[in-house]
């Protein structure tokens, strides 16, 4: 079995390797908590603050009624494409060389949906009543209005994070085992329970992936359909440039696109503080980027599907903010976002001598930009500009808003290193797969690239 | 036969006063937010009257419009609502449950009028002020979304008012507090459903439009252009 490459690591290394994080902790480790955690704590007190002056402190006012918090809402929903949605795409092609990506990129789906998911609660106006969005049988008889997308976002959201972190869980199982026979004492009862009783008998692993092809089935038109959905809030409103019927796909490719950007800036700072060199390589990258090159290419095709359709019908409306984001106000916001969505990474991508692991990272940080930009010129200048000229408005963000941004991501962060922390960040068993009993059992697309080295 | 409430406003008799406004401030419960706060967009004017200019320098008009909730029979703002805060009522009116309301302000982004307001912070009435609430209109706490009601108040008392007398409510009886106080007769109120009522009347004249009819929101005001230059 250990013939399908010479760079095979053998099961103890990469034990070594994977349990490092979990088994030491350095300085370092605790004062990255201590800054991250300083800045979601300002973010919360942020919103506490918010919450105790009124929604006034913020830059939301008539009659852009939505903003910063709406544009991060849906960024953070966007990035949680990559990655349960990739993940279970490279497993049903049976992609050998997802193995090691698989897991740092399902995290990632489940984290971004958690602080996506609490945007629409931020923004409310009484967020304390949040719970009127649950169908829960109540004493006045009154349900949500399930004619809202409001409330579908609700559904679909909830669903995608329920199935996802399922996805990440199935696989971590067996590795929480092998972290239960190395640990001992309280960390062993912790993740004894996490384990689930797990004993790597073939009944066992049979059922393990089982379960994980019937999740990768059923992910993928979840995940399709949340960021629909999400377009939804928008494409159902009456309001110009909103009303658009490329705005599914539109979104579903946009989150998508920044998705992967967020899952390889990840992957580049997992690889650089974990030194997981050996295990991330830049055939990864160099896969990944050619996946951010397409996604590049199809998010350029529907901005110019819609700006062309948009300047071609010239309706009165339309126009006004067409103009406002191609050539006035939001002009150099647009082309920014233009640049580092679509020419950056079709520079960078597209050459193949630039797509190296900095490269990748280059490419991904100015996507990740690029796609906040395009949510935010998505939602404010139509709500500025609609119809009647005596209601257009201009939005200015506030400190408020700009911290609980700031938060996010330090949240997510956070979250991740803390993830890192607790949990083998590479899936152990899927790396050392042919070693396990019953290979018929274990996908066998390992012979060609175990690791992807025959790229390299 | 169940009502149908709408509105006309003659634009040839508009002369931009303004009194509809304090008139509904009053009649409301509409705090004030102070001269700050309106200019960062917080001002909650139920009606407004919008000022347009025409023409150029110094061949000029000037048109007012005033524009309130337009209470739509197919109204954008009402199926987003994810609470039912905002529903429509057999009698046709656009109603806001302020204290079903959670503040997700899409009804306010999907009205293509901008006629929803926000309380952006809990209301407040500079001393002596307090004491002149209308106590048959309740007052919205911050983080809820409001807007005419075509004085819904005034409509349930005369409907109670004509059920106890056991009689029809007669046109013209229920006047709304800018239909009240329209010092020029502008605002003109009453039951569409009746074919000889005042407002029927109106919204049946060659001169009438509604406002942004061509996105099919069926807007219960009409709107009936202006004639005669100043």
């Amino acid at each position: 079995m250990s013939s399908v490459g010479t760079m095979q690591p053998v099961p103890d290394q990469v034990r070594a390797d994977l349990l490092r994080p979990l088994l030491r902790t350095s300085w370092k480790f605790y004062s990255l908590v201590l800054i991250l955690g300083a800045i979601v704590v300002a973010a919360l007190a942020a919103w506490a603050t918010q919450m105790t002056l009124g929604f006034g402190i913020s830059g939301i006012r008539w009659p852009i009624y939505w903003g910063f918090y709406v544009t991060n809402f849906v960024f953070w929903i966007g990035i949680s494409h990559a990655g349960t949605l990739i993940s279970a795409i490279l497993r049903l092609v049976n992609a050998g060389w997802r193995r090691p990506v698989t897991r740092c990129a399902e995290v990632i789906t489940a984290f971004a949906l958690m602080i996506g998911a609490m945007f629409p609660i931020i923004h409310l106006g009484r967020p304390w009543l949040a719970f009127w969005l649950f169908p829960y049988p109540s004493e006045r008889m009154i349900w949500p209005n399930f004619r809202s997308p409001l409330v579908w976002d609700f559904f679909a959201i909830n669903t995608y994070l329920t199935g996802s972190v399922l996805f990440l869980f199935l696989p971590m199982i067996p590795d929480f085992a092998v972290v239960r026979d190395r640990a001992t004492g309280m960390r062993r009862r912790i993740y004894g329970a996490l384990a689930l009783g797990w004993r790597g008998t073939p009944t066992q692993w049979h059922r393990l992936e089982t379960a994980m092809q019937i999740m990768a089935v059923a992910i993928i038109p979840v995940a399709v359909s949340v960021h629909t959905i999400v377009s939804f809030d928008f494409s159902m409103a009456p309001v110009p440039l909103w009303q658009s019927t490329i705005f599914g796909p539109y979104f579903v490719a946009g989150a998508i696109f920044s998705g992967i950007a967020g899952l390889i800036i990840a992957m580049a700072l997992l690889r650089r503080f974990l030194h997981l060199e050996r295990y991330l390589h830049p055939v990864h990258f160099q896969n990944l980027g050619k996946l951010l090159l397409m996604m590049a290419l199809l998010w350029g095709y529907f901005v110019f599907n819609e700006r062309l359709v948009t300047y071609y019908g010239n309706r009165v409306s339309d126009m006004q903010v067409f103009w406002r984001t191609q050539r006035l106000t939001f002009a150099p916001l647009y082309w920014t976002m233009v640049g580092c969505n679509f020419v950056l990474p079709l520079v960078i991508m597209g050459i193949s001598r630039f797509r190296t692991i900095t490269g990748c990272v280059i490419a991904s940080i100015g996507v990740v930009i690029g796609m906040w930009l395009e949510r935010f010129l998505i939602i404010v200048p139509a709500l500025g500009h609609k119809y009647l000229p005596y209601s257009f408005g201009v939005y200015r963000p506030q400190p408020v808003e700009i911290v609980i941004t700031i938060g996010t991501f330090a949240a997510m962060a956070l979250l991740y290193v803390l993830f890192a922390k607790f949990v083998p960040i590479i899936s152990m068993w899927e790396l050392t797969a042919v070693q396990h009993p019953g290979p018929a059992l274990i996908p066998p697309a390992t012979a060609e690239h175990p690791l992807g080295e025959t790229h390299a | 036969m169940a009502h149908k409430w709408g509105m006309a406003a003659d634009l040839d008799r508009c002369t931009g006063c303004g009194a509809c406004v304090t008139a509904c401030h009053a009649e409301n419960n509409i705090s004030t937010v102070g001269a700050e706060q309106a200019a960062r967009g917080r001002a909650k004017h139920w009606i407004r009257v919008e000022r347009y200019w025409e023409g150029e320098f110094p061949d000029v008009h000037m048109k007012f419009r005033p524009v309130m909730c337009q209470q739509c029979d197919n109204a954008p703002c009402e199926p987003v609502c994810p609470t039912y805060a905002s529903h429509h009522t057999p009698d046709g009116l656009n109603a806001q449950v302020y204290n079903r309301c959670i503040g997700t302000r899409y009804c306010a982004n999907a009205c293509p009028y901008n006629v929803r307001f926000f309380d952006f912070f809990n209301p407040s009435w500079e001393k002596p002020l307090h004491l002149q609430l209308n106590p048959d209109v309740s007052l919205r706490e911050v983080g809820v979304m409001e807007k005419c009601t075509f004085c819904v108040q005034r409509i349930k008392a005369t409907a109670i008012q004509a059920e106890a007398e056991n009689r029809q409510i007669k046109d013209g009886e229920i006047k709304p507090a800018c239909v009240q106080t329209c010092p020029a007769t502008a605002l003109v109120f009453g039951d569409l459903n009746d074919p000889e009522s005042d407002v029927s009347r109106l919204a049946r004249s060659p001169r009438g439009s509604k406002l942004l009819e061509d996105l099919g929101t069926l807007p219960k005001v009409t709107y009936l252009s202006k004639q005669t230059q100043p």
